[in-house]
């Protein structure tokens, strides 16, 4: 794999509800300006791994973390880690879009606004920036007071991914974010989302192999809360290592 | 659960092997048509190529389908992509299975020469690459598929050293050069069914390990 910096680094992170291990001890980097692509069958931890790594574990009840998430050198996990601030800087988009019930405008100046920007001029030039990158600006710019319900789906889906962008966070997790798409939609989030890793390092859960093989530079294989393979995603779809990933990739598990 | 794509490639392995089978055969028969000088045979096997084209092109049809439809990953990709191959190297035997034909047509017009005892060796040598080639291929046999490479030198020897025998029989006396070049023909062409032989043990080492061995696996 190339010499590209690790942004996050997992180090034998364990996850836990209650008694279950739902991670057990994975550890891998995640670099910087890539798409890693979390894959494996339901129940297998990629979305608890997804959630730890801005915290969102943390809300879940009688959840408990072991080993250690390095983001640029520092641990996250630490009690010192300011929680809020390292959700600014590891933005989350959900697999069902979930946009304010207010205007397209409002939906992308909140993150701003709670987070003290107050200027008319700047908020009104971050959220077009934030439309624009992701490739919705043209579709919603004679609308931007409209409500954001009456968007379609693929729409709704990038406004939420531009909202995501408004507070310029580093990191971008993507939990199916197609998933509820039509094969249209689908395919301008799989652009948007190769357009974006120039700027952004992007973890995304997809249940959808293909996608997985077409936006993602980096593929993690997850079973039972154990990462069985991690590799460049043009190894794991022609030449997996591991005979558990082949079964999974080429359909014969179970 | 077995995956739809899986009943395919159990078809399109099926359906190799027959075409391993009819092109083994056509070499067989047509090697028995110069040893028992059998010209009706030879010509036999000059008309019996048809079988072997329309299998080509069935398994390549099958192959387009199972891409477009299924989309295989990982061996089952490989799988496919080797079996785009394997038929195209069949082909080629068959191919030459008929120059081989045409060229024994010819020599059944002169007297036999001495040095026709290398052919059925090297013929007997390209059917068992090609047996061995396909059972590894069925079986997922890297050993057998290894075995197949190493026999390819044997084969390119004995062509090497038909020429060599042949040359001074030519200097000596003009009236066997026609069948000398005809036999040096064959063993050439069949000194290339090893070699198609050898690019289907490539194909199987590259379906079942993922190693690329061919040209000494250049690149890395």
């Amino acid at each position: 794999m190339e010499p590209v910096a690790a942004k996050i680094d997992l180090r034998a992170l364990s996850v836990f509800y209650g008694e279950t291990a739902a991670l057990r001890e994975v550890t891998m980097p995640v670099r910087a300006q890539q798409v890693t692509a979390l894959i494996g069958p339901s129940g297998c931890g990629k979305t608890t791994l997804l959630r730890a790594l801005n915290r969102m574990n943390d809300i879940i009840p009688h959840s408990r973390v072991e080993g250690d998430v390095w983001l640029d050198g520092h641990s996250i996990l630490s009690p010192s880690t300011d929680v809020v601030a390292l959700r600014r800087r590891v933005g989350m988009v959900f697999q069902k879009s979930n946009p304010f019930p207010m205007s397209v405008f409002d939906n992308v100046a909140y993150g701003l606004r709670i987070n003290g920007v107050r200027d008319r001029r700047e908020i009104a030039e971050r959220v077009e920036e934030s439309l624009r990158a992701a490739a919705i600006w043209s579709e919603v710019q004679d609308r931007l007071h409209a409500p954001a319900l009456t968007l379609s789906g693929g729409q709704q889906q990038r406004l939420c991914i531009a909202r995501a962008l408004a507070i310029q966070p580093e990191v971008l997790l993507m939990d199916e974010p197609a998933s509820a798409l039509d094969p249209i939609a689908t395919q301008r989030i799989e652009e948007l989302i190769l357009a974006l890793k120039r700027t952004y390092t992007i973890v995304i859960v997809t249940h959808n192999m293909q996608q997985a093989a077409r936006v993602s530079d980096v593929t993690a294989f997850l079973w039972m809360g154990q990462l069985i393979e991690q590799g460049r995603t043009e190894d794991v779809f022609t030449a997996p290592r591991e005979r558990l990933t082949e079964a999974y990739v080429t359909g014969r598990f179970g | 659960m077995v995956p739809q794509v899986e009943e395919h490639l159990d078809t399109l392995k099926e359906r190799l092997l027959v075409m391993g089978g009819m092109a083994e055969e056509q070499v067989r028969l047509v090697i028995a048509a110069l040893v028992e000088r059998d010209t009706q045979l030879a010509a036999r096997v000059q008309r019996s190529d048809q079988p072997l084209n329309d299998l080509h092109v069935e398994i390549d049809q099958r192959c387009v389908r199972l891409i477009a439809l299924h989309q295989p990953v990982a061996i089952d990709l490989r799988a496919v992509l080797a079996a785009v191959k394997i038929d195209t190297d069949l082909e080629r035997v068959g191919d030459l299975a008929v120059n081989i034909a045409e060229a024994v047509q010819r020599y059944l017009h002169h007297p036999p020469l001495l040095a026709l005892h290398y052919i059925p060796r090297m013929a007997d040598l390209a059917q068992q690459m090609l047996r061995d080639a396909l059972d590894a291929y069925v079986r997922h046999d890297i050993p057998l598929a290894e075995q197949v490479l190493s026999a390819d030198d044997v084969v390119d020897a004995l062509k090497a050293q038909a020429s060599v025998d042949l040359i001074p029989l030519m200097q000596g006396s003009p009236a066997t050069i026609e069948p000398a070049l005809d036999l040096i023909l064959i063993a050439r062409h069949l000194e290339r069914i090893a070699d198609h032989a050898t690019n289907i043990a490539e194909g199987v080492i590259y379906m079942v390990s993922a190693r690329d061995v061919r040209h000494h696996g250049q690149p890395g």
